[in-house]
């Protein structure tokens, strides 16, 4: 389907922008697999946004990457054994989200527990694309993601997976804040931390199902963790900086699909330079006010 | 005589076979200041996790409002021991203080509440004294402010007991004092029962209705010019225990502290750098 899309691409004269907004919209819109692209990735950026706020909020990066990897090996085994490569891609997720929260205790400290995992997800990954050789191109996709390729059905699938993850993340919202903020009192107040921790694991799991999709396993840190990095270093309250998380990933996506368009860059390596680009403003704006950061208690 | 707040019978402190201390029988009264005292490792923290029903006595009878302790009590507020907090969190203080209402609850909550939710919330962080910084970032306060924002967060579901886990380590003699005596003022006009455990009784003393002293297994507790004199300590632990007096006032106990590496160290974390003066426990 990657395939696909660029054949199309180069089919038609080289397109280039004008100034007239509509006419590039137009024209952006006017192949089905534009249009496609555009609405999977805006689903994946709200939900990789809100997601993406308690990743790093709970300081999971970690977590998040391992269930991407360790998907890589259920979507490869899924093709390899002749079934969905999306079921096995979420079937696996699901699987390591519960060995990571029950591998490592608290909240901190699973990096060891989480290593191993991951470590071993990549080569059962690899193993299964020796196995159904011929289509490395699958195994491509799946790394780096085939926004490009996406079809009337994987829409479908995106739109139902990132429909349960924010219902989810709607029921365990102030429960998770509290115990990703304060987790000893949460536990006091009665809060199921330990329950919460697996449970957010699991809802990440799906969410991770959605977005490989479009970005793939190895670039999903770009709409999963950078954009709540940088909302984390700015934004006051909690509501806002999931609003921010949601804005940053849909202009990232955005911004990326448009210049693939009228450029030879991949989806995928724009994506990521848009949030790296993002991220580093945000260092950058954020810089000074730490450095004032007052410490005279000590 | 209103029904005590706390009250332990031959209560007794375990994690799996290492006991931690046994044999202590005690009421607390609505509105008593009373700080908890002992080396590092003693079971202080031990004392708190048992009221907030995070770990079952292992003998005894241990009631909370006349009640068994069970999880997730509202009307105890907590301040646990702090961890440092990630210095580029932006997050206000309020927010943290707005999980003390309503951070238990499922859901992301009725945008109808959300007025009521900010009056007591201002009415929390006014009661602290952190107007001033309370909508500042989190990772951006001294640690002064930190402990009045978790106290906020502590006292705004407007509990009957407070417990506080070192709430003045790492805090300057200005700032413990200052907090001390907040503390002493929120248990008084608020007549809500306080253990503090503290690892210097110095601040606290002149605020403080009973101590708790915590050490060698054993729990001991009445007024602190009862509790920690030469005799009573030495009596009780059944050493030679000094307890002395400086030119300035301050009290220190000599003669416990090699408690401090008792096999049980179950909180290792109750061991602060800035412990200067390890032949002399500053109580």
């Amino acid at each position: 389907m990657l395939i696909h899309g660029a054949m199309v691409l180069a089919s038609v004269a080289a397109p280039h922008p004008s100034w007239n907004v509509l006419h590039d919209i137009h024209q952006l819109t006017s192949f089905a697999f534009m249009r496609h692209a555009f609405v999977a990735g805006t689903i994946v950026a709200v939900v990789a946004g809100v997601a993406g706020y308690f990743v790093v909020l709970r300081q999971s990066s970690f977590a998040a990457h391992a269930l991407s990897e360790i998907g890589f090996a259920g979507a490869s085994g899924g093709v390899a054994f002749g079934f969905s490569a999306v079921l096995g891609l979420l079937g696996m997720t699901l699987v390591g989200a519960v060995a990571i929260g029950l591998l490592g205790k608290r909240l901190r400290g699973r990096d060891a527990a989480i290593g191993s995992v991951l470590a071993f997800s990549l080569g059962l990954g690899s193993y299964f694309v020796t196995r159904y050789k011929g289509n490395a191109s699958g195994a491509f996709a799946l790394l780096f993601g085939e926004i490009l390729g996406i079809s009337v059905h994987d829409i479908w699938t995106i739109a139902i997976a990132a429909a349960v993850t924010l219902v989810l993340l709607a029921v365990m919202y102030r429960p998770l804040l509290f115990a990703s903020l304060d987790e000893d009192v949460a536990e006091a107040k009665g809060v199921p931390v330990r329950a919460l921790s697996i449970g957010f694991l699991l809802v990440l799991a799906v969410a991770v199902t959605a977005a490989v999709q479009v970005v793939g396993v190895l670039l999903i840190f770009s709409l999963l963790v950078t954009p709540g990095a940088i909302a984390d270093r700015v934004c006051r309250t909690p509501g806002r900086a999931i609003g921010l998380c949601v804005a940053l990933s849909l202009v990232f996506v955005w911004a990326a699909l448009s210049v693939t368009y009228y450029s030879n860059f991949p989806v995928g390596f724009l994506i990521t330079a848009f949030a790296f680009a993002g991220y580093l403003i945000a260092r950058l704006a954020t810089a000074g006010a730490s450095r004032r950061a007052p410490a005279h208690d000590h | 005589m209103t029904a005590a707040v706390v009250s332990a019978d031959g209560l007794a402190a375990a994690y799996g076979d290492t006991r931690i201390w046994e044999g202590a029988s005690f009421d607390i009264a609505p509105g008593e200041f009373v700080g908890v005292l002992g080396p590092n490792g003693s079971g202080k923290s031990t004392l708190l996790r048992m009221l907030l029903g995070l770990l079952s006595p292992s003998a005894g009878s241990l009631r909370v409002f006349g009640q068994p302790p069970r999880r997730g009590n509202l009307d105890i507020g907590y301040v646990p021991q702090r961890r440092p907090i990630d210095p580029d969190l932006r997050l206000a203080g309020q927010e943290f203080v707005k999980l003390g209402v309503d951070g238990h609850r499922w859901g992301i909550g009725r945008p109808s509440q959300r007025a009521d939710l900010a009056r007591r919330v201002a009415e929390a962080v006014a009661a602290v004294g952190a107007d001033g910084f309370a909508s500042h970032g989190i990772g951006t306060l001294s640690g002064g402010e930190l402990q009045r924002l978790m106290l906020a967060q502590a006292i705004v579901s407007e509990p009957r007991l407070l417990l506080l886990d070192e709430p003045l380590a790492n805090l300057d003699v200005r700032n413990q004092i200052a907090v001390a005596r907040l503390v002493a003022g929120l248990a008084r006009t608020r007549d809500m029962a306080v253990l503090l455990i503290a690892h210097d009784v110095n601040p606290i003393l002149p605020l403080l209705d009973r101590v708790a002293y915590v050490a060698r297994g054993r729990v001991s507790i009445g007024r602190p010019d009862e509790v920690i004199t030469s005799e009573h300590l030495s009596a009780l632990y059944q050493t030679n225990v000094e307890v002395l007096t400086d030119s300035r006032g301050r009290v220190f106990v000599v003669g416990l502290e090699e408690e401090a590496a008792h096999p049980h160290e179950a909180y290792p974390h109750e061991a602060h750098p800035h412990d200067v003066a390890p032949s002399a426990d500053p109580c």
